[in-house]
């Protein structure tokens, strides 16, 4: 696409983002010492914890994209799979580690093979909120009434939001974003 | 611990696929590195970013601002934070639960753990790769509406009707 571009040009374009916090962080860090270490060390933090869950995570990404062909997919997360795929979603979405944007490359695989689009959302939906791990953690702190009464709550509310968002979109719309995951 | 139980499977499946096919399995190692490499420079931004924003934010703070008496203005504020920042939930659950003694209430609480999960603005940039603007806004505008449903059970419930 932009062969005119030289290598490092594009390189610094794509961490744009990362060269601007890291700048952000050392001025931060300049004006108060305190707030910029703190900074750097919740940040470490993360990427620590992104360096520990990311590496199995992708290297199942990879092995579904290899062995698990298309058809099996469409079968039971696929239009048509009903009650099934939605609980299959809910499942796999609930038994993951780590944050959020984890799941997002998941998704993109799953969109790739032809997983219903409701379901993927079913599956962001409960990886961001039901996780069981995460839902064992939350009683233990905060109690067992508050967790199940937010996990009963979240259930069919997760469910809804993925069918609300799939009417919000276009035929075309979802189109264009399944053709995008093809390319990622 | 459910990191390892990760590896565990993941180390397995490598096993099982390479026994089987040493081609297929370097393929898919290929494909996992390539996007790996395509969202890190995303994953390392807003990594980052959630340093300098809970450098900057400090419960101690927060819980004031969002105590029992402080109604659905709180529940916003609480929104609003839980919103904005992405905390593991290692961390999320014992400050909950920290700012729950300092003082915060239920509901507001309800909102600040209900956000906190399901909208991620500082993930934003991740969320767009992957899905579009239009859809990633749509997803994280009904959550964050959710949230509010959410915190008015959790304070029905914890509290008494």
């Amino acid at each position: 696409m932009n062969q005119k571009q030289s290598p490092l040009l594009k390189l610094v374009k794509r961490y744009r983002l990362f060269l601007l916090t890291i700048l952000v962080t050392l001025l931060l860090t300049i004006f108060n010492r305190d707030l910029g270490i703190k900074a750097l060390m919740v940040s470490g933090y993360s990427i620590e914890e992104m360096a520990s869950f990311i590496p199995p995570i992708f290297i199942l990404l990879g092995l579904l994209d290899v062995w698990v062909p298309r058809e099996t997919m469409v079968k039971y997360m696929g239009e048509g799979s009903g009650l099934k795929g939605i609980v299959i979603s809910f499942v796999i979405g609930s038994a993951a580690a780590g944050p959020l944007y984890g799941a997002f490359p998941i998704a993109a695989v799953f969109m790739k093979k032809g997983v219903k689009f409701s379901n993927i959302l079913i599956f962001i939906g409960a990886w961001s909120t039901t996780k069981i791990p995460m839902f064992l953690f939350e009683m233990s702190s905060l109690g067992a009434k508050f967790a199940i009464t937010r996990l009963l709550i979240d259930i069919p509310g997760i469910i809804i939001m993925a069918y609300i968002l799939s009417t919000f979109l276009s035929r075309q719309e979802i189109k264009h974003i399944q053709q995008r995951a093809e390319s990622l | 611990m459910f990191t390892y139980f990760l590896y565990l499977v993941a180390g397995a499946f490598l096993v099982i696929s390479y026994l089987k096919d040493p081609k297929k399995t370097k393929t898919a190692l290929k494909k996992a590195w390539k996007s790996f490499e395509n969202i890190l420079p995303e994953f390392l931004g807003v990594l980052m970013l959630v340093g300098i924003l809970l450098a900057v934010l400090n419960p101690e703070v927060i819980s004031k601002v969002i105590g029992k008496e402080s109604g659905w203005f709180g529940v916003i504020i609480s929104a609003l934070v839980g919103a904005i920042t992405l905390i593991p939930g290692f961390v999320a659950f014992p400050t909950a639960a920290l700012m729950l003694h300092e003082g915060a209430g239920y509901m507001q609480i309800g909102a600040f753990v209900s956000t906190l999960m399901m909208v991620g603005i500082i993930t934003m940039p991740v969320e767009i790769k992957y899905f579009g603007k239009k859809l990633t806004i749509l997803r994280n505008t009904l959550a964050f509406l959710f949230s509010f449903f959410v915190a008015f059970i959790i304070g029905k419930v914890m509290i008494g009707l």
